[in-house]
């Protein structure tokens, strides 16, 4: 079994473009949230959202590469940029070696609903433009990203609600660590944009607090829902003998995912399920919940979901544990897009030492307090992280990495 | 319509919207070879035509347009 590094990371999201930007912001507590009042005159609950802006990409690809991508595609392929861009490896690069690409992606709302409003419109398919399936399938970033990237290997989105960024690392690292791949570009793309998430605002899980800077509050005893966000990740994760041999710098190590169902609630989460996935990590990656200096949580917002993590959190790591906190405190809900961009938010606080604090933390909630939870920036050093991602259907998934 | 007009719209879209390039643009330019439209971009085309001109096109009516004269010459006929 091989060893699966971490060599390329990159990020477009509502801290920033790049990573930089957004290590910065992580590092200054800041909050991506903001509101978008049409969504009210749209019938929406609640008007906060995380934003990003939309990328121009008319310099960096032709009309042919442009016209098939939905804002999801375009997010992650400047995510991608940056990520190459670190990892050392260019078009020639891909053209010369097989590399394949895995991301998280499970909703391509506002693409499909554009197309069919021009049908119903015109009572004519072909007037819908070429672009128009492809921008409509799930399957939209990878579809485009290993056409212009002429990628040769593994090609597959990931659908696993808010869990797929995740997942799509996860199964890359079994896939390199069991040598069918030597490098895999991960990530998880989000649209923003209000039909993508009026369903779920539907639900009432939005957080309907007047303040979008106070709005998302990860384990604070005032929580009353999440925000959504978005925006994209990318990580590129290869062999370790690739990235020795081809003289790349090595960021960290994925040493362990875990994953899990809970069989249970289509929607609401268990404890049990995402304690079984974090134990599943930490057991395959040879470490001890001791060990492990930083807990991403994966807690939304939400009254029921935050404490039902803290529950699971506990039962792994004990009462007091590793440092914890949750970036969707200033990023909000990245959805799709989060288990990926949590990785590079965590690997910019390794990289930093520093972690990250779960703002708006005023205080903890009965069962949250049991954490050894982080409110304000605190510098330190982390050597291993643990990252977590649960989703609608009760999917769980974690991942541990650690600096090599 | 004009047939200097027709000539007029349907440049226009190919170098805003195709992006093709100004100077590949003359009478005897090859739709495929010379502006490098392919199979996808005839859709786009159709949608183009029909947004400017109010002129639906159909797979069929391609088979014998190679050339942006052949083009143009279409569009009048479906106009008239």
């Amino acid at each position: 079994m091989r060893r699966v590094v971490i060599t390329g990371m990159g990020i477009y999201s509502c801290l920033g473009q790049n990573k930089e930007e957004v290590k910065e912001a992580l590092y200054q507590g800041k909050s991506g949230i903001v509101e978008d009042r049409e969504r009210l005159d749209f019938g929406f609950r609640s008007c906060l959202t995380g934003k990003v802006p939309l990328p121009d990409l008319k310099k960096m690809l032709s009309r042919r590469q442009r016209v098939s991508m939905g804002e999801e595609a375009q997010y992650a392929y400047l995510s991608t940029l940056e990520a190459m861009q670190q990892a050392g490896v260019d078009a020639r690069y891909f053209e010369d070696h097989v590399v394949g690409i895995l991301f998280g992606n499970d909703s391509t709302a506002k693409s499909v609903i554009e197309s069919i409003d021009v049908v119903r419109n015109k009572k004519d398919t072909t007037m819908v433009g070429s672009g128009a399936i492809f921008k409509a399938m799930n399957s939209t970033v990878t579809m485009n990203l290993s056409t212009i990237f002429k990628l040769k290997g593994i090609n597959m989105t990931v659908s696993a609600a808010c869990a797929s960024g995740s997942h799509a690392i996860g199964l890359g690292y079994h896939l390199i660590k069991s040598g069918l791949e030597e490098m895999i570009i991960c990530g998880g793309a989000q649209e923003i944009n209000h039909y993508a998430v009026a369903s779920f605002d539907g639900l009432g899980v939005f957080s309907a607090n007047p303040d979008p800077k106070k709005a998302s509050r990860p384990f604070d005893k005032e929580r009353d829902g999440l925000i959504p966000s978005g925006g994209a990740a990318s990580i590129i994760i290869e062999s370790y003998e690739s990235a020795i041999n081809r003289g790349a710098t090595i960021l960290a190590e994925v040493v362990g995912y875990g994953f899990s169902s809970n069989g249970e609630h289509i929607s609401t989460p268990t404890a049990e399920g995402p304690a079984r996935a974090m134990q599943m990590a930490l057991d395959q990656a040879g470490v001890a919940a001791s060990e492990i200096d930083y807990v991403n949580a994966h807690a939304t917002s939400t009254p029921i979901g935050d404490a039902n993590e803290a529950r699971a959190i506990v039962e792994v790591f004990g009462e007091k544990g590793p440092c914890v906190s949750s970036t969707k405190s200033m990023t909000g809900h990245e959805c799709w897009m989060a288990g990926a961009s949590e990785i590079v938010y965590s690997m910019l606080m390794m990289q930093n030492n520093f972690v990250a604090g779960n703002i708006n933390l005023e205080t903890p909630d009965e069962v949250s307090e049991k954490l050894n939870l982080v409110g304000k920036t605190l510098d330190k050093k982390i050597d291993v992280f643990l990252s977590n991602s649960f989703g609608f259907g009760g999917t769980n998934s974690a991942l541990v990495i650690k600096k090599v | 319509m004009e047939k200097e007009l027709i000539i007029e719209k349907v440049n226009d879209f190919l170098i805003d919207e195709f992006e093709v390039e100004a100077e590949d643009i003359y009478a005897g330019a090859n739709l495929k070879d010379t502006l490098e439209l392919d199979s996808l971009d005839f859709v786009d085309l159709v949608v183009a035509v029909d947004s400017n001109f109010g002129v639906k096109l159909v797979g069929e009516d391609f088979v014998n347009i190679h050339t942006l004269q052949q083009f143009y010459d279409l569009i009048e006929r479906k106009l008239a």
